[in-house]
């Protein structure tokens, strides 16, 4: 049954205000969805990602496709079944050919639906099927994001799959990355800025008044969420790689919930998307479950996170793991069992009054270890998130998640807690001189920058 | 000389204007453009390497440089080309059919540009054809793909086929990368070379054209 009405909210006061209500497992404004499934109401539940082997998709391979979908939900369905979740949830994250022909995403959502179907039929296990199309919107150069032949089949895809049989929509949307991207290689703040604060927002808003809306007219789907993954996770990886500095990655990730909030201000009401590491900032403002990922998604990613990730959740997630043969089985079913287990213990712990003390544990293991952790322990969220709610404007609120976040770094680093090596150190002081200069309002940025990332984007996309 | 120790140093602080105002001061001095890239940029783009590997300098210092020595490439090319010269080894690269990421790919773009060679970048989302089509319209050297999802690995393979159809497979080295693409992978398609990161991507593509 979806929540979900076209009203744009405003977020003048975090929901979580005080640092024990924000936990795992426990949001403020729990989600019923799918068969039986609500989320947020004190159980941590998996949620399986999963994908193909190397394999091209065509029509020639179409029917193994579809294999390895229905082989891939009956193992993940039988592992949860055999180890008693209590509910779970399947994500499909439709390839880029799959958006491109909407008919091959609507088939693969009704296959992981007849499974969850009947799973839950025969053994009342709670479920839900999310389904993320893929932004393909970003085809030509420069992207034309509410035009165009790639935003139909977008559109087509999602509402496809909203008649197939999907319980969330969700996507990792791409408007502003086209910035993003070259802002963040060189290293360009103002760029990043422009990018975060004020091209995303703007099509996160328009995007997402368009998902709701067909949300709206699929009564039995929840508008779910987005992800900055294009944008934090991009940071994150290349700063893994030793290609940016963790503190430009740290202060992107917190400067990234702005966007990925404007989602829930068009009436997204979650769970946030796993990848969507800016998920507690969001919890905390919006009060909405999220989704997280951190040390069982190893599958995909490495990270700095992987036991904080998981102290806010919801839903925990292991981003995406291809179907391929290991020792015990096929990977998404022992990352199932992984999941499993990681979920059984937040409960347990739940259930026998344990639960702050597990997220402080989960908290200290990783907070101190890395800058981009320092931004992710609950008290940092709650900082966060009051920065962000403290001002009016989508720019203005990325500013000042990009201060909070600084600061607590700066001063992790100034109570010997955080090490930094001397690169970082430099980064940190580069990252505050070009915050203290970005000017006050938007359209001054805008025009200053112009001549440098003016090639890069559409106007008429972002409505300027 | 000290007119080219001032390009090299403004490359090395990825200062393009600094680049564009030696290099313009130096060809006013009587330098050979070829000597200015030989002497000066590529000295400079490999401390830059150095740096990188020795995790001195981040992506930003890296391109911050590669922008530098292009700003003093404009003004060097036109030489170049009026003299008959032209820049040694030419690459193409591009990011295979089907996979629209192409972040790790301009990375090694940019690299392999701050290492001297001359690289023709055809985008993201390049079918087989349009890689066949730039290797016989430009004559490089070296092919380079890159890809970041398991099911546009296969677009590789596809590409290397496409050229060996075309008769100009024996003429290029095909270098590959990209997240899920490994060694041994690269060695089922038949490529010549697989490297997992940016910088050893140029080390690669110098072995390879040493060797050949």
């Amino acid at each position: 049954m979806s929540m979900t009405t076209p009203v744009t909210r405003s977020f003048a006061a975090p929901a979580i205000s005080h640092l024990d209500q924000l936990r795992f497992g426990i949001s403020p404004r729990p989600l019923t969805c799918g068969l039986g499934l609500i989320i947020g109401a004190g159980t941590v539940f998996p949620e399986v990602n999963f994908t193909l082997p190397p394999l091209t998709i065509d029509d020639a391979t179409w029917i193994d496709v579809k294999a390895h979908y229905e082989e891939m939900a009956q193992h993940i369905l039988r592992r949860a079944t055999a180890l008693a979740v209590p509910g779970i949830v399947l994500e499909f994250e439709l390839l880029p050919a799959m958006t491109e022909r909407p008919e091959w995403g609507a088939e693969i959502t009704a296959i992981l639906k007849r499974h969850l179907t009947a799973v839950h039929q025969k053994h009342q296990l709670p479920c839900a099927l999310r389904v993320t199309p893929t932004d393909i919107r970003d085809q030509h150069k420069p992207p034309l994001l509410r035009t165009g032949e790639p935003w139909l089949r977008l559109r087509r895809s999602l509402e496809l799959c909203a008649e197939a049989g999907a319980d969330i929509l969700s996507i990792e949307s791409i408007g502003g990355k086209e910035v993003h991207d070259q802002a963040l290689m060189f290293g360009d703040f103002p760029g990043i800025a422009f990018a975060l604060g004020i091209l995303a927002p703007r099509d996160m808003a328009w995007l997402w008044s368009e998902i709701v809306s067909i949300c709206v007219a699929h009564p039995s789907v929840v508008a779910g969420a987005d992800s900055a993954c294009g944008f934090a996770n991009t940071a994150m990886q290349l700063a893994h790689q030793k290609m940016l500095p963790e503190v430009l990655a740290a202060v992107v990730r917190a400067m990234s919930a702005v966007r990925s909030l404007v989602a829930f201000a068009q009436g997204a009401v979650g769970p946030s998307k796993d990848c969507a590491y800016e998920g507690p900032i969001i919890k905390a403002i919006t009060g909405c479950p999220i989704s997280m990922e951190g040390k069982s998604a190893s599958c995909a990613h490495f990270s700095p996170v992987g036991n904080i990730a998981s102290a806010m959740c919801d839903l925990w997630s292991n981003e995406s793991v291809q179907n391929v043969r290991l020792l015990s089985g096929n990977a998404p079913e022992a990352f199932t069992e992984l999941l499993a287990y990681d979920c059984r213990l937040m409960n347990a712990a739940s259930a026998h009054g344990g639960a702050l003390a597990l997220r402080d544990w989960m908290t200290a293991s990783d907070e101190w270890l890395s800058p981009q952790a320092a931004v992710l322990s609950p008290a940092a969220t709650l900082r966060i998130a009051g920065a962000i709610v403290s001002e009016e404007t989508p720019y203005r609120q990325t500013i000042a998640a990009g201060r909070a976040a600084l600061d607590i770094v700066k001063e992790g680093v100034a109570a010997q807690k955080l090490h930094l090596s001397r690169k970082e150190h430099q980064w940190l002081d580069r990252i505050a001189s070009a915050l203290d200069e970005l000017p006050a309002e938007e359209a001054s940025l805008i025009a200053t920058l112009e001549e440098q990332y003016g090639g890069l984007y559409d106007k008429a996309s972002y409505g300027l | 000389m000290e007119i080219s120790k001032d390009l090299y140093e403004a490359i090395l602080n990825g200062d393009a204007k600094k680049a564009h105002a030696a290099t313009e001061a130096a060809l006013a001095a009587g330098a050979a453009p070829m000597q200015l890239i030989q002497e000066s940029m590529v000295p400079a783009m490999d401390e830059v390497g150095r740096l990188f590997e020795a995790e001195e300098y981040f992506v930003p210092e890296l391109l911050l440089a590669g922008r530098a020595m292009k700003s003093a490439m404009e003004l060097i090319k036109p030489l170049l080309s009026a003299s008959g010269q032209q820049m040694r080894f030419r690459i193409v690269i591009g990011t295979v059919k089907g996979d629209l990421h192409d972040i790790g790919k301009n990375i090694v773009a940019s690299m392999l540009e701050g290492g001297g060679f001359e690289v023709i970048d055809l985008g993201s989302d390049v079918s087989p054809e349009s890689f066949v089509a730039a290797v016989k319209d430009r004559n490089p050297q070296v092919v380079c793909m890159s890809a970041l999802l398991t099911v546009t690995m296969p677009a590789m393979k596809l590409t290397l086929d496409a050229l060996e159809t075309a008769g100009v497979r024996a003429q290029v080295k095909v270098l590959v990368g990209g997240a899920p693409v490994t060694q041994q992978y690269a060695r089922e398609i038949g490529a010549d070379g697989y490297s997992e990161n940016a910088s050893g991507a140029v080390g690669l593509v110098r072995n390879l054209l040493a060797a050949a």
